[in-house]
């Protein structure tokens, strides 16, 4: 963990990233507290009203206080990108070792499968998830984690093969460790660490496309406080109430700025070669 | 190619060159003389790499910092615009690398490589550039050299590359070819074989020749001239036969008794390790090392003195054994870094 | 050699695709809603219900329908859109897809114009001011999401300056000078995206490549810099910034659905959203089943290029 640390601290652009990140976390976690109003609360006789003392960001449309919704939707945003990539990183990890472990037929048909999963761009697939599975946040991680299921198997499969193929694990072997406890204890903290700056770089990724869904009005429904959704809502009355998608737009933008410094600095520490995104 | 100059083709007098703080070299001074090769000998870090570098000016200010002088056939490089320079590199002043698969663009071919200076330098036309690139693989010893032409690096062996990495060095014919341990990447069986290649070619065109090497035996049998560096510093130069043959500075000593003689004379190895460029001494730098330093030694620079046909730096040349008796290194508790060697 | 190593890659692809279609198969089969009962609408009667079903065949084993369906897939019979009651093949293939293509293309160019000079000048003069500038705008870029993007562009160059159209859209096959003053705002902003992820990857490689020994081996030679960086360097730059370009295709492709939805730009994007929010799973259907297929064919087309940039690639 202290080598970890000391890796990306000497990233100054990771640590900027971190900061911003921090902050977001910080707004996410505080939410209840920190907003004033409920954020779904309406006050119609409020509405379209521009930032007062008040409300400090403005109202939209419906008279909710924008700054109480921008705060609630870093909650959500921070929430559904972990929740998805986390089970997607799951779901990775177990067809992954499955495949790496198994070998033969086993492996042959799911990377087949994990290819196909792959032969699509990462937006159709949550899409089309979503047309099926239905709309609502919920909903959403399911349809993004199943999107990230695929990168993840692919990523834990070649270093599966790469760490059983270490003189170690051999050993391990010879010495009569249970199968079990060889994976548990020797395989997976290897699997793990390049896994996690990819879990990483993914969170990003995974904002970006529930806010996306929610702004095409495929992703969370109202009146959740997404900054997609904000967005959306804003938009007609862009030119005379712009605090309404300015700001959650701008915070939406920052996030994503601090996640992309950070996982890049993440990358770097760890990976310099892979490059990419 | 004699062309009827007297005096040395490249003479570097009290050479410097800095990288922030440190003298990487230190004034180092030396002569070549037309149609002669010189040997640099030197453990890793003695500046001998450095020293190729900074001849054919690719180590130059602003990374680097130059002092002293370093004349190439009547021009001075210390200070060469970048353009002049340019005219040199490839042309009049060749430079063979180490490492030859590393050293070819893996994206263009062969024939592409070595006609970039003949089209530069000799301003030859497409067809004739081929033509000739085609005598020079032929002359370097590659069969088949048309069909060669279109071949990309990776194609090649590794002794093969770097025979084409000699002829794009010689493609214009230079006065001076510079070789930076050019058989040190290669399987020993064709090691002899390019370092024959390369003396073949040396000599047949009259032009000089600076071999870069830390092998004292390639080096006696290759080299007309040696000089021997120890961090930067020139600490023995002459005749091979003189320097190899009947060394006088404590440090060429050493590196002579480290080469185990067919004879069964047991090894017997330098102490400590070079310091580093933080530690270095102020005076002589293989103070720390030498089993014969004096006090003197740690504060002030020996200058190169002719002594016995060769010139040496070092303060007790007048009391050295010679290599008839060879000193056993007097015991010592660890090198004690002279700190004096401040920034 | 190349041949047959072509080959295994392309029916691998095939196969690749085989359970593409078949994902897709399901996925309509899962979709929630009765086509019969959408089709039927307020026609619906047991009878007329249980003959449609015959008709369109629903009422035969699954596997059988998959088979039938893929048939009429690959011979371009996709259906009927309940909405516009038009060939969805010909909505799909023949107007949208040509639409989002022609986005793609002129930000991409706008991109590589940009972004690879860029990504130059910050390489060339790392650690300077250039460098960070270059640097810091490719984050913000490559970082900044596409559809708010979009909004802020709508609003200060469409609306208060007025410089450029917000809504419509032309063709540029229709009308050329008009079809692209209606894509400039929307390519201008994909464009954003693209250009700082090239810069990024064009500054990483190229800095990359000119620590390679055979640049120096090259200036050894005496060739200028103009040379050295804009011949050599470059040239072993191109596949890392195609293989970056490959792996980005998703978000190339995310990025083009998100404009276009802000834009109403009629192509795939917006397509298949639209789709999805009046529930025309058929169209969508076909909207994911295409740009699988034309993913699947990039990637490919990208792996090519591969061996053709990197001699060392060229198997024997």
């Amino acid at each position: 963990m202290k080598s970890f640390w000391k890796a990306v601290s000497h990233q100054r652009n990771a640590m900027f990233g971190l900061a911003i990140v921090g902050v977001f976390i910080l707004m996410a976690v505080f939410a209840p507290v920190l907003a004033p109003y409920n954020p779904t609360e309406q006050n119609l006789e409020f509405a379209l009203q521009g930032p007062s003392a008040e409300h400090w960001l403005g109202t939209d449309s419906f008279g909710q206080d924008v700054y109480s919704r921008m705060l609630y939707g870093a909650r959500l945003a921070l929430g559904i990108g972990f929740a998805s990539v986390a089970l997607g990183l799951l779901g990775g990890l177990i067809i992954g070792l499955s495949a790496g472990l198994l070998g033969g037929r086993v492996e042959w048909a799911l990377m087949r499968l994990v290819d196909a999963i792959l032969a699509f761009p990462e937006i159709i697939l949550a899409i089309a998830f979503v047309a099926v599975l239905g709309m609502g946040t919920d909903k959403v991680v399911y349809a993004l984690a199943i999107s990230f299921v695929g990168p993840f198997a692919r990523i834990v499969r070649s270093d599966v093969l790469q760490v059983k193929a270490r003189p170690f694990i051999e050993a391990a072997r010879l010495m009569g460790v249970s199968p079990f406890r060889i994976i548990v204890r020797h395989l997976l903290p290897n699997v793990l660490s390049s896994l996690m700056v990819q879990a990483g770089i993914r969170i990003s990724t995974a904002i970006l496309l529930e806010s996306g869904l929610s702004f095409f009005g495929i992703g969370v429904v109202p009146p959740t406080p997404d900054w997609g959704l904000i967005i959306a809502e804003g938009r007609g009355f862009i030119t005379m109430a712009p605090w309404i998608s300015g700001f959650p737009g701008v915070a939406l933008a920052l996030l994503l700025i601090g996640l992309t410094l950070l996982g890049d600095g993440l990358r770097d520490a760890f990976d310099p070669r892979s490059g990419g995104h | 190619m004699l062309n009827g100059q007297s005096g040395p083709l490249l003479s570097l007098q009290d050479f410097t060159l800095r990288r922030g703080p440190h003298a990487v070299l230190d004034a180092v001074t030396l002569t070549l003389d037309p149609g002669r090769t010189l040997g640099l000998l030197g453990e890793s870090g003695a500046g001998k790499s450095t020293l190729a570098m900074a001849l054919i000016g690719l180590l130059r200010p602003p990374e680097v910092e130059l002092f002293g002088s370093m004349v190439f056939a009547g021009t001075e490089l210390v200070g060469l615009p970048e353009a002049q320079y340019r005219a040199l590199r490839g042309n009049r002043i060749g430079l063979v690398f180490q490492d030859a698969t590393a050293s070819l663009d893996p994206c263009f071919t062969v024939g592409q490589q070595i006609c970039e200076p003949l089209k530069r330098h000799l301003g030859l036309g497409s067809r004739e550039a081929a033509a000739r690139a085609i005598e020079l693989l032929t002359q370097v010893g590659i069969p088949d050299a048309r069909s060669r032409l279109n071949a990309y690096p990776h194609q090649l062996s590794g002794g093969m590359q770097q025979r084409v990495m000699i002829s794009i060095a010689l493609a214009c014919n230079p006065q001076l070819l510079i070789a930076d341990e050019p058989t040190s990447a290669l399987d020993v069986t064709i090691q002899a074989q390019i370092m024959e290649l390369i003396l073949l070619q040396v000599r047949a065109s009259g032009s000089s020749a600076i071999f870069v090497l830390h092998d004292l035996a390639l080096a006696a049998q290759v080299c007309d001239d040696i000089a021997v560096l120890y961090a930067g510093q020139v600490v023995e130069a002459g005749p091979a036969t003189a320097v190899l043959g009947t060394p006088k500075h404590p440090y060429t000593i050493g590196l002579r008794s480290c080469v185990v003689e067919l004879d069964s004379e047991l090894l017997k190895p330098l102490v400590g390790s070079v310091p580093s460029l933080n530690e270095m001494p102020d005076g002589c730098h293989f103070c720390t090392r030498c089993p014969h330093a004096i006090p003197r030694c740690f504060k002030e620079r020996p200058p190169l003195i002719a002594y016995q046909g060769r010139a040496v730096a070092c303060w007790l040349i007048a009391d050295l054994p010679t290599s008839a008796a060879v000193p056993t290194p007097a015991p010592i508790s660890a090198p004690t870094p002279v700190g004096a060697g401040a920034p | 050699m190349l041949m047959n190593a072509a080959l295994i890659k392309l029916l691998q692809t095939l196969l690749v695709l085989l359970i593409v279609s078949v994902v897709a198969f399901f996925f309509l089969k899962m979709a929630p809603g009765d086509p019969v009962m959408l089709l039927l609408g307020s026609e619906y009667s047991p009878q007329a219900y249980a003959r449609l079903m015959h008709e369109l065949g629903l009422d035969q084993p699954v596997t059988v329908q998959y088979l039938h369906w893929l048939g009429r897939f690959v011979q371009g019979d996709w259906g009927i859109s309940y909405v516009t009651r038009d060939n969805i093949f010909k909505q799909a293939v023949l107007q949208a897809l040509p639409v989002t293509l022609s986005l793609a293309t002129l930000s991409l160019l706008m991109a590589l114009t940009l972004g690879i000079p860029a990504g130059l000048l910050a390489a060339l003069f790392r650690g300077r001011w250039v460098d960070g500038l270059v640097s810091s705008l490719s984050v913000l870029g490559s970082a900044f999401p596409s559809f708010y993007l979009g909004i802020i562009l709508i609003w200060v160059f469409g609306v208060e300056l007025g410089w450029f159209p917000t809504m419509g859209f032309v063709r540029p096959w229709d009308d050329f000078w008009d079809g692209l003053y209606h894509l400039a705002l929307p390519a201008i902003t994909l464009a954003v995206y693209y250009t700082g992820l090239i810069a990024i990857t064009t500054r990483s490689s190229l800095i990359e490549v000119l620590n390679q020994p055979f640049i120096a081996a090259v200036r050894a030679r005496g060739e200028p810099m103009v040379r050295v960086v804009g011949v050599h360097a470059m040239r072993n730059v191109m596949m890392p910034l195609v293989t970056v370009i490959g792996l980005q295709l998703g978000g190339l492709l995310r990025g083009a659905v998100m404009t276009e939805v802000v834009f109403a730009v009629p192509g795939l994007g917006q397509m298949i959203t639209t789709a999805v929010l009046s529930r025309e799973y058929g169209v969508v259907q076909a909207g994911v089943m295409l740009t699988a297929l034309f993913f699947v064919m990039v990637n490919l087309v990208v792996d090519q290029t591969y061996r053709f940039l990197d001699p060392r690639l060229r198997a024997r």
